[in-house]
């Protein structure tokens, strides 16, 4: 034991480490502070920037909408016909065509101008081309008219093969109606313009002849099932009243109207429904008095007429019903004006735009639906196009100019179709009676025009989060007002957790809750459901009235804070009341049925509406506008009540004049947010309504709302389309208008905090 | 009166009124859940009643009674049913009658004046098909290959169980194999495949790719070879399986024949003492939860929703933890407090509030379009153009339910780092250590609970999740799940079944509405007390922590 007391005769060594392992130790741990002080700050940096990426990505993928489209030269060779009469681009952009005043198709590789097939049409050899017609660009077909009163009918169309895995494209020439021109003037007149169209009965063609005859020909092919054979069987009718000079005539593809441009400013318009009783039914003033009709094309789907005047003024025209079921040809809209006469129209083979070109050399690319003039400019290159030819899906483009030369262009022009104004104001959609706000999106067709009008889904959004609030925001008040202020702080403890797990539930069960279980009691119980909304505040002021008879004994021993446990079985009480009884009002005031009633009354009643969505969603947003406004509440200073309460206020007077005015910006910070969530809410009005983008508040009608339309149509678009886009749009509008809401709703809570500390 | 008016008792009544409302309807929507999805287990007795039909004639019909109710006599005249007297209301049942190949609908309400004669008989049995739904009738006799061995309800019934569990037995085997052996052998053609396209792609020289189509055809023949062997086991399993036949009649005396293959359960409720009921009922519940769903996810389990659920959160629980939190830390006590950090600290508050579908949207956009087909592109090229990452997958849906989750995390967590008494980190920092080692050795520790709190928040969301879901990964029915043995063992590019969206699918997209309702109530059962129990956790920890600083600060 002594031992340990001796001194030893080297000093002890310290156990601290030495001086070099200490400074080691002293640079790992500074090495691992910045370490970790990186780290931190590159997780937090990236976390930020990961949010800031939804701002941006979203702005990135809706941006395009807006942008205008470009032309860029890319090539120019000579060409071979010096001026067309007639210009195409095949779908892949390899084969162009001109067709030449003496009838000869000239087939060239897109990309150098080479020859790639000539077809000479079957023109007697002492006859000129006297007028030209095309039909349905995407059929490809188109008729010649010569000076005596014959028509040639012929069709341009293209091979698709793949040798070698190598596209190829081989144009060839049809003739539907046969090889050899076809004497429909039986006089021999020259043909001054003609029509020609395929449609679901067979071929039409109408002819006007230079002395003023017009004529629809109607030829219908039979098929012959033993040989294959086709045959045609040729209907004439003649065509009074209409006019004796034409440039251009048009042919819709139900064949149902005629068009005819006079050459002035007049178009005519003759029904050829039933050919046989042809009805000549107007003219219009298609432009400015004194102007001429220069061009007259329609756009794909041929419903749209546009119509190029010599004053460079471009219109869209087209049939609209009136209230006796009659057509008239209505003007829609016009697009912005070229400086000089159009001198063509090219539209675009699957959607509502066009081209046109003037006499001066602008180029001007414009779409129907959007009204939007996406560029006008003298064509880039510094040339006078004489005519152009658009590709099928309008990536590239061919000028052909009076020099003999051919342009080629690439075309860049995304999404015409949608603009700003278009989509938050009435838009004049073909085949409607008058400008509407209508969401119609997609269908599987080309001519199809999509209706992307964001007011229907705006509106309803609104509609849904309107009611929610509606039913949400008294609830939601008055509740956090109650649990915060007047309620025992024991009940208050079972109380909030309650409200908060409602706050959890997922909005999915609600929804199914609402749809599966709620619409259809609602619409059984319609008349107990609006006696509960009604009656049920009336029913609780009876309630505490006749409280006070209750023997004094009894009340003191309960004593105050405890009045919601009084009133829940009143609440239960009175609904099950109104369940019970509402057969039976039915039956007194509304023949058995509330629902039934209305609808014999003309209200439009759905299953699934307004008012199921306004209590669904409702339930969905009170736990979040109760736990702000609760929050707002019950932090305003003690001191501020109890003295109210000291210099003889009741507790509810002290409520209005203290304890409201002071958290005011609270609640209402706490009803911004529930608007929020009501405005983005998805799966409960998914389930919860028809989601038939309708435009009006009424309560018994569904909606479509922005969040929900965003959820039944993205999986299903094209990545990129226009349609796609609107999406992300839509998307876009819900993040900031929600991102502002919330935003505000914050800013007024932290100022609020801030005056309670000063208080 | 007037004064009491005054005193503005009454408004504090009315306010009172209003969370009393709350309550009940809180209180009514839970009860509602629970009572309807609870109850659809329980084997309800089957009623044999006679209904008039429209030419006088009666027919019986073996039921369950699914629910009454009064309907005015205005909205059934208006659908077309024609009515005898003039009383306003009318009684009607919905019956479910099952046997929809013999009937056609399985579901029909009927006009209680029209029915007559209730019972309940007690040899009635109900069989659980895999095809058809539900067989109500009675057991005629049970043939073994075509050899009556049985005859008469009390026989037949004394016989089935046993062979019903055999059939099952074989079933299970078939499952397997199908399950694992054809799926690997699947999976090793695709491989191959997947080989000689990447060394076509990667420009591999003649003679490599001639080695690989030999070595591949080895394969090839071994892998054939094997599905040989299994296809052969296959049949004769299907064989075993189609050994035994049961003939049933239903109540209206049409006879027909089930292939026990085809019979998930039999039972005779009717016969069933309440003990028996209740072990039944247990197995129901069990079934339910640990089976997979069948006949377009109108009947059998929700266990591959449940499975893709849990899968899909964990996932989103291990991104969303460590960016959380050091987002949170960084925000608190790393980056300069002044008015840019003001922004962003109300920016990401706010992010919670910003519309989950609107997540959704931009997962579908940038997740999945943008960076999984950018990966597609590196890495999966032999694949294309069937996208591997470039579509919605179980990646893609966690990442986006991070995302939307993150703002949860680092709210919670920044609240528990400001609520530890800065005396603990004054103490840290005097005694030396740095800043890094407070933080990681005092702080953070302190500030588990809240980070705890914080990500089952953010679990108990995501679980409850749909509207982004719907466009980033989730389908109705993934036939088969993102973890299993195959290699890479969890599918990350995988599709997923999900909870929610199952209610939201069986609800709104299910051709036979009325059939998939208790199913419906049930599967959201399950939805809601997951929810409601990781929310309770939620708060019960939240609550421990503030008393634990309560008193450490005092």
């Amino acid at each position: 034991m002594q031992q340990t007391f001796e001194t030893p005769a080297t000093p002890r060594r310290s156990l601290l480490p030495n001086g070099e392992k200490r400074a080691r130790l002293r640079r790992w741990r500074k090495v691992k502070d910045k370490l970790s002080q990186y780290g931190i700050a590159f997780a937090g940096i990236s976390v930020v920037a990961a949010f800031a990426t939804i701002f941006v990505y979203l702005f990135s993928e809706v941006g395009p909408i807006f942008s205008s489209a470009s032309l860029e030269p890319e090539k120019q060779y000579a060409s071979q016909s010096e001026t067309p009469l007639l210009t195409n681009l095949e779908r892949y952009s390899e084969v162009g065509m001109t067709l030449d005043a003496k009838g000869k198709l000239h087939f060239f590789s897109a990309a150098d101008g080479n020859t790639i097939k000539d077809v000479n049409l079957a023109i007697p050899a002492d006859r000129k081309i006297v007028s030209l017609a095309k039909g349905e660009p995407r059929s490809g077909i188109f008729a010649l008219g010569l000076d005596n009163g014959q028509v040639l009918v012929a069709k341009h169309e293209y091979n698709l093969s793949y040798p070698d895995g190598k596209r190829q494209v081989l144009p060839m020439v049809t003739y539907p109606l046969g090889q050899e021109p076809l004497q429909l003037d039986a006089q021999q007149r020259p043909i001054q313009a003609l029509a020609v169209q395929e449609g679901s009965t067979g071929t039409a063609i109408a002819v006007l002849t230079d002395d003023g005859r017009l004529s629809f020909n109607l030829f219908e092919t039979e098929t012959n099932l033993m040989t294959g054979e086709s045959t045609f069987n040729r209907s004439e009718f003649a065509l009074k009243d209409g006019p004796k000079t034409a440039t251009h005539m048009l042919i819709d593809t139900t064949l149902h109207s005629l068009f005819i441009a006079e050459g002035n400013e007049k178009v005519h318009y003759f029904d050829i429904r039933s050919p046989g009783d042809a009805r000549y039914v107007e003219a219009v003033n298609a432009v400015a008095a004194g102007q001429q009709v220069r061009q007259m094309e329609f756009l794909v789907g041929a419903v749209s007429l546009v119509i190029g005047g010599s004053d460079g003024s471009l219109g869209q025209w087209f049939l609209v019903r009136d209230e006796h079921n009659n057509f008239h040809l209505k003007h829609i809209r016009d697009f912005d004006k070229h400086p000089a006469a159009i001198t063509q129209i090219e539209p675009e083979y699957s959607r509502k735009g066009f081209m046109a070109i003037d006499e001066q050399g602008h180029v001007g690319i414009h779409y129907g639906t959007s009204a939007r003039t996406l560029l006008l400019e003298p064509m880039p290159g510094d040339i006078k196009p004489q005519r152009l030819a658009i590709s099928p899906i309008n990536t590239a483009l061919l000028a052909f100019t009076q020099d003999g030369q051919v342009h080629r262009y690439t075309l860049e022009n995304a999404h015409p179709d949608v603009s700003w104004k278009a989509m938050w104001n009435e838009v004049w959609y073909e085949g409607r009676e008058h400008p509407d706000y209508i969401w119609q999106a997609s269908s599987g067709s080309d001519e199809f025009e999509a209706k992307m009008s964001l007011v229907p889904l705006a509106l309803g959004t609104l509609k849904a989060a309107v009611f929610a609030m509606m039913f949400a925001t008294p609830l939601a008040v008055m509740s956090a007002l109650y649990t915060a202020y007047f309620m025992t702080p024991k009940l208050r403890g079972k109380v909030k957790p309650t409200i908060e797990i409602m706050a959890a539930l997922p909005t999915v069960i609600l929804g199914f809750l609402a749809g599966l279980w709620l619409a259809p009691f609602i619409e059984n119980y319609l008349s107990a459901v609006f006696a509960i909304l009604v009656l049920l505040p009336v029913m609780m002021l009876i309630a505490a009235y006749l409280w006070r008879f209750v023997p004094e004994e009894t009340r003191l021993r309960i004593g105050t804070g405890w009045e919601v446990a009084i009133l829940i079985p009143v609440v239960i009480g009175f609904i099950l009341l109104c369940v019970e009884l509402s057969p039976l009002v039915d039956d007194t005031f509304f023949n058995g049925s509330l629902r039934q009633w209305l609808t014999d009354n003309g209200y439009s009643y759905d299953q699934r509406n307004a008012l199921v969505v306004g209590i669904a969603m409702g339930f969905a947003v009170i736990p979040n506008i109760y736990s702000i406004a609760e929050d707002a509440v019950f932090n305003v200073p003690r001191h501020l009540t109890q003295g109210s309460l000291a210099l003889g206020a009741t507790p509810w007077q002290t409520m209005v004049g203290v304890v409201l005015p002071t958290a005011s910006p609270g609640i209402f910070a706490a009803v911004m947010v529930g608007f929020g969530r009501a405005v983005g809410e998805t799966m409960i009005v998914l389930m919860a309504t028809g989601n038939s983008p309708v435009v009006n508040f009424n309560l018994f009608e569904g909606m479509r709302t922005l969040s929900a339309n965003i959820a039944v149509e993205l999986p299903e678009t094209a990545v990129g389309s226009t349609h796609f886009r609107v999406l992300f749009l839509a998307a876009l509008v819900l993040f900031v208008f929600t991102f502002i809401f919330n935003t505000l709703a914050e800013v007024i809570r932290q100022r609020l905090r801030q005056r309670f500390s000063n208080l | 009166m007037r004064a009491w008016f005054k005193s503005g008792t009454p408004w504090i009544w009315l306010n009172g009124g209003a969370i009393a409302l709350c309550l009940v309807m809180v209180i009514g929507v839970l009860g509602l859940i629970l009572v309807q999805g609870a109850s659809h287990f329980w084997p309800s007795d089957l009623q044999q009643v006679s209904v008039k039909q429209a030419d006088g004639t009666e027919r019986k019909v073996l039921a369950e009674l699914v629910r009454s109710e009064d309907v005015a006599a205005s909205t059934l005249r208006e659908s077309g049913v024609e009515l005898p007297g003039d009383a306003k209301h009318y009684v009607r049942h919905l019956l479910k009658m099952g046997n929809r190949d013999v009937y056609g609908r399985d579901f029909a309400w009927f006009l209680d004046h029209e029915m007559s004669s209730w019972e309940i008989p007690t040899q009635a049995i109900v069989l659980e098909r895999r095809e058809w739904g539900n067989f109500y009738g009675f057991a005629v006799k049970l043939s073994e290959n075509d050899q009556v061995i049985a005859e008469g309800d009390v026989d037949v019934w004394a016989k089935l169980p046993e062979r019903i569990a055999r059939a099952n037995d074989i079933h299970a085997q078939i499952k397997q194999l199908e399950k694992t052996d054809i799926s690997r052998i699947n999976n090793g053609m695709e491989d191959l495949r997947l080989g000689l396209r990447k060394l076509q792609l990667n420009n591999a020289s003649a003679a490599e790719i001639a080695a690989f189509e030999a070595q591949a055809a080895q394969e090839r023949a071994a892998l054939d070879a094997d599905y040989a062997q299994i296809q052969q086991k296959l049949d004769d399993l299907n064989h075993q399986a189609a050994r035994d036949t049961l003939v049933v009649r239903t109540a209206d005396g049409k006879e027909l024949s089930v292939s026990l293959s085809n019979i998930v359960h039999a039972h005779q409720p009717n016969a069933m003492s309440t003990s028996q009921k209740v072990g039944f009922y247990v197995n129901a519940i069990w079934d339910f939860l640990s089976e997979e769903p069948r006949e377009a996810n109108t009947e059998g389990g929700i266990f591959p929703a449940i499975f893709g659920t849990i899968t899909m959160v964990i996932l989103m629980a291990i991104i969303v933890t460590p960016f959380g939190v050091l987002a949170a830390i960084y925000l608190r006590e790393y980056a300069k407090q002044g008015p840019v950090l003001k922004i962003i600290r109300i920016s990401v508050y706010n992010l919670a509030g910003v519309p989950s579908i609107v997540y959704g949207v931009f997962g579908l956009g940038f997740f999945v379009y943008v960076v999984g087909g950018n990966i597609d592109q590196l890495f999966y090229a032999e694949k294309l153009p069937t996208p591997t990452f470039g579509t919605p997958g179980l990646f893609w849906a966690s990442l986006t339910l991070a995302l939307l989750t993150l703002p949860v995390v680092i709210v919670s967590t920044e609240e528990g780092l400001s609520r530890i008494p800065s005396t603990i980190r004054m103490g840290s920092l005097a005694l030396g250590a740095t800043k890094s080692e407070t933080l990681w050795k005092v702080v953070v520790p302190l500030a588990t609970p809240a980070m705890m709190t914080g990500l089952i928040l953010s679990i108990a969301r995501a679980a409850g999740e749909v509207a982004p879901l719907m466009l980033v990964g989730v389908v109705k029915l993934a036939p088969t799940l993102p973890i299993d043995g195959n290699f890479p063992y969890v599918h990350l590019d995988q599709k997923i079944m999900h909870l929610g969206f199952h209610v939201f699918d069986v609800g709104f997209q299910s051709p036979n509405v009325e059939a998939s309702r208790p199913l419906l109530y049930a599967t959201a059962l399950v939805l809601v007390l997951l929810i409601i129990v990781l929310n309770m956790a939620a708060i019960h920890l939240r609550n421990k922590l503030r008393e634990k600083y309560r008193s450490e600060s005092d």
